[in-house]
């Protein structure tokens, strides 16, 4: 199917190694979970207080990627972040031209998104269910903000909030349509459901069988993970 | 409550109900979507048979066909697709004809910068991101490997190459100006109007013939009503709408090819 299967330049076009992918896959997922912990968390303590207007549409925005196709996601993310959109031309005109289009970047961007209202609801539920006395007495007793959640808050959501990190992580491997639209299909950057997606259409089915053995195999061992551990249980 | 039961009956109704016409499916390279669709709208078929198009890579669509996709007719963007499935079986080689032809064409964003005079330019790092279809499974993505091969640039152009998983989408890309340049087929830039500029044509010997090869296909539900759509294709009508969408379109007397010699696949 290849006429160029000989020549010098097929390589360069050809198929990554299944553990290339798989490392990639992970190093995404990983960075993307870490991200939306560091985003999720916070703003889940922030809006598990007090309700109005503005952080009823912040915690809207937030979540409404939970139901969106990920093509819309994409395609959102093409037209903010690309070359020519409103932010994307901003940032490339600051700094040379960049655009995280095409790049590891944008598929952590992209994992990001989809994968923050799976960290966001369970952290929200974590920092919900503190008993608002717990938090009050620690500020009686003269502990700042900034004390109470790190030593009374954050503790007490910690299982829930692990359970979120579990769920945005597998979420994050599994993307596919807001990665491919991002991303793109690079050679040596290719993500395991991109190797899939590929090989499928590419009818080859041993490529395909590998990527979606790792990728079932990990995901298996994710939610595993997450059976067994103890996230209803107060520590 | 009965009326949630009912009502969610009564909204499934008209997908589970069978379309009265018979219908043929008929896959098609991606490259000839604005063409066939307006073919379609004039084709009048002898038992008012419904035409249901079916677009994508050409490679994509081979797959699908080789995995047992129910399609009747499949028209490739590429002989190497069309061989392959002849290798298998899964084609009438007797209905096989090249309906039309295509040139490669480089091209760059309306407002690009930097304005590449021919293939060779790509090497030039002004040139940071090139799109071409994912050759695996995109003829117009293989046909611009050849190219680059064959203009000894592969390694140069390697580490700038974004892979599209169809032409369309490559177009998408350079329309967008996510990417410096991109290779599409030189009917698909009228698509992209006034966003896409050609800035060369590939010379046709660096690459293997782009010829659009159509077939009825052998599991198929109707063959009357699909040999008789592509004997619709060679009709005046579809020549015309080929030729106005900038395809090349073979003098009638070669539109026939009866039996390919061609179709050995390794």
């Amino acid at each position: 199917m290849t006429p160029s299967a000989s020549t010098p330049g097929a390589d360069l076009y050809g198929v990554d190694p299944l553990w290339h992918a798989a490392l990639f896959s992970l190093e995404i997922a990983a960075t993307a979970t870490v991200l939306a912990a560091l985003i999720a968390v916070p703003l889940a303590w922030y809006l598990a207080r007090r309700r109005s207007a503005i952080k009823n549409l912040l915690e809207a925005l937030l979540i409404v990627p939970l139901v969106l196709p990920p093509t819309v996601v994409g395609y959102a993310l093409i037209v903010l972040l690309g070359r020519r959109g409103w932010l994307g031309a901003m940032i490339a005109r600051h700094f040379n031209g960049y655009t995280i289009l095409f790049r590891p970047q944008g598929a952590v961007v992209a994992a990001l998104v989809v994968a923050l209202p799976l960290l966001y609801l369970p952290a929200k539920a974590g920092f919900v269910s503190v008993e608002r006395e717990l938090e009050d007495v620690a500020r009686l007793l003269g502990a700042g903000r900034w004390r109470t959640f790190w030593q009374v808050s954050l503790p007490l959501a910690r299982r829930q909030i692990a359970a979120g990190c579990l769920l945005a992580f597998a979420r994050a491997l599994g993307e596919f349509g807001a990665t491919l639209m991002v991303l793109g299909d690079l050679a040596g950057h290719r993500t395991l459901p991109i190797v899939i997606y590929d090989a499928t259409a590419g009818a080859d089915d041993s490529q395909a069988v590998g990527a979606v053995l790792v990728l079932s195999v990990i995901s298996l061992v994710v939610v595993l993970i997450f059976n067994r551990f103890p996230f209803s249980q107060r520590g | 409550m009965r009326f949630p039961v009912v009502l969610s009956l009564l909204l499934t109704a008209p997908l589970l109900a069978a379309d009265p016409r018979q219908s043929i499916s008929v896959s098609a390279a991606i490259s000839l979507k604005d063409a066939l669709t307006e073919i379609v709208q004039t084709y009048d078929s002898p038992g008012n048979i419904r035409v249901q198009l079916n677009f994508g890579a050409s490679g994509t669509l081979a797959a699908q066909i080789a995995q047992g996709a129910p399609a009747d007719v499949f028209i490739s963007a590429g002989s190497a697709e069309m061989d392959q499935l002849a290798a298998q079986n899964l084609i009438d080689p007797a209905t096989r004809r090249d309906i039309c032809s295509n040139e490669l064409a480089l091209v760059v964003p309306a407002d690009a910068a930097f304005i590449p005079r021919s293939f060779a330019d790509l090497a030039d790092p002004r040139i940071a991101r090139i799109a071409i279809g994912q050759p695996k499974i995109v003829p117009a993505g293989r046909y611009a490997a050849q190219v680059f091969d064959r203009m000894k640039i592969s390694q140069a152009v390697a580490a700038k190459l974004v892979f599209g998983e169809n032409v369309r989408q490559v177009l998408y890309f350079v329309e967008r100006g996510e990417v410096d340049a991109a290779v599409v087929y030189a009917t698909d830039v009228a698509a992209a109007a006034g966003k896409v500029r050609v800035a060369a044509t590939a010379d046709p010997s660096l690459h293997d013939p782009i010829v659009y090869p159509a077939v009825v296909l052998t599991h198929n539900s109707d063959p009357a009503a699909a040999r008789d759509f592509l004997d619709y294709l060679s009709s005046p009508e579809s020549r015309k709408a080929l030729a106005a969408a900038g395809f090349i379109v073979p003098s009638a007397a070669t539109t026939t090819r009866p039996s390919p010699t061609t179709a050995a696949a390794p």
